[in-house]
């Protein structure tokens, strides 16, 4: 195991492959794009909701605790929903902090999806705090968020 | 042209919650990276809309931005209680749209 682990490039340095990665460690300035803010995350989420403040609990987030390759990080939500047509969970949003933009993707659902769950991989720039955002079928917004570790240029883990 | 797999049980009970798994193949240009050489921005290419259909109805769909993997991997489920026909369809957002089909029998 490595002790490298670098944190602050952007995971498009790492991308053009390991060559790259260690001319930008040497400084070397490859270009790489202003991320978005754990401020820009939360606006998103409270124009996502019109305004309403999520409340903790029902929705669920699973993502590594450390990612290795931020290319492709298997993520999944879910909400504790009896998914009946009087009572289901609309939708999951996911939201990332430090990409270069907060919204990664929404699920919408329905009573037929049975379950409130799906599975996908996104991208991770950097280590951050990624949210699930969920909106019921009442009109309730509920939040949680989990934190990804990304360990970039083949160091490991 | 867009490969596209995706995975559902051949056969289920009535009031079965089934997985399904898909996959399409897309690179997903996020419009953030830039070209190596010349410097410039590589323009923004990526699938935005996902919708799956069980015998007509929507029942699931996803919005996806650039955070999406390239190649994207999409799970989600379906109640099913009767045997028909799936939909999936994957619209690009430079208006393309790319379509798979599955079967299910539902005893």
């Amino acid at each position: 195991m490595s002790k490298m682990r670098i944190e602050v490039i952007d995971r498009r340095t790492f991308m053009v492959g390991a060559g790259a990665a260690a001319a930008a460690l040497a400084g070397l300035g490859l270009p790489t794009l202003a991320n978005a803010t754990p401020e820009q995350a939360m606006d998103f989420i409270e124009k996502l909701t019109g305004g309403a403040k999520p409340a903790e609990g029902k929705v669920k987030i699973e993502m590594p605790e450390i990612a290795e390759n931020g290319a492709t990080v298997p993520t999944k939500v879910s909400a504790d929903s009896p998914m009946t047509d009087q009572d289901y969970c609309k939708s999951i949003s996911i939201i990332s902090t430090k990409n270069p933009y907060p919204h990664i993707c929404t699920f919408h659902f329905t009573p037929r999806s049975g379950k409130a769950w799906a599975s996908i991989r996104v991208r991770m720039a950097t280590t951050q705090d990624v949210y699930a955002v969920a909106q019921m079928s009442d009109g309730k917004w509920y939040i949680t968020k989990t934190t990804v570790k990304v360990t970039i240029g083949g160091c490991g883990g | 042209m867009a490969k596209a797999r995706v995975k559902v049980p051949k056969t289920a009970k009535a009031g079965d919650v089934i997985t399904i798994k898909t996959l399409i193949k897309h690179k997903m240009e996020s419009g953030n990276r830039k070209d190596k050489k010349t410097g410039k921005k590589i323009p923004r290419h990526i699938i935005d809309k996902f919708t799956a259909k069980y015998n007509g109805e929507v029942f699931f769909s996803s919005d996806w931005e650039g955070g999406v993997s390239a190649n994207p991997y999409c799970a989600f489920t379906c109640k099913v209680d009767k045997s028909g026909d799936f939909e999936f369809v994957w619209h690009d957002e430079k208006g393309e749209e790319y379509k798979a089909t599955a079967k299910i029998t539902v005893g």
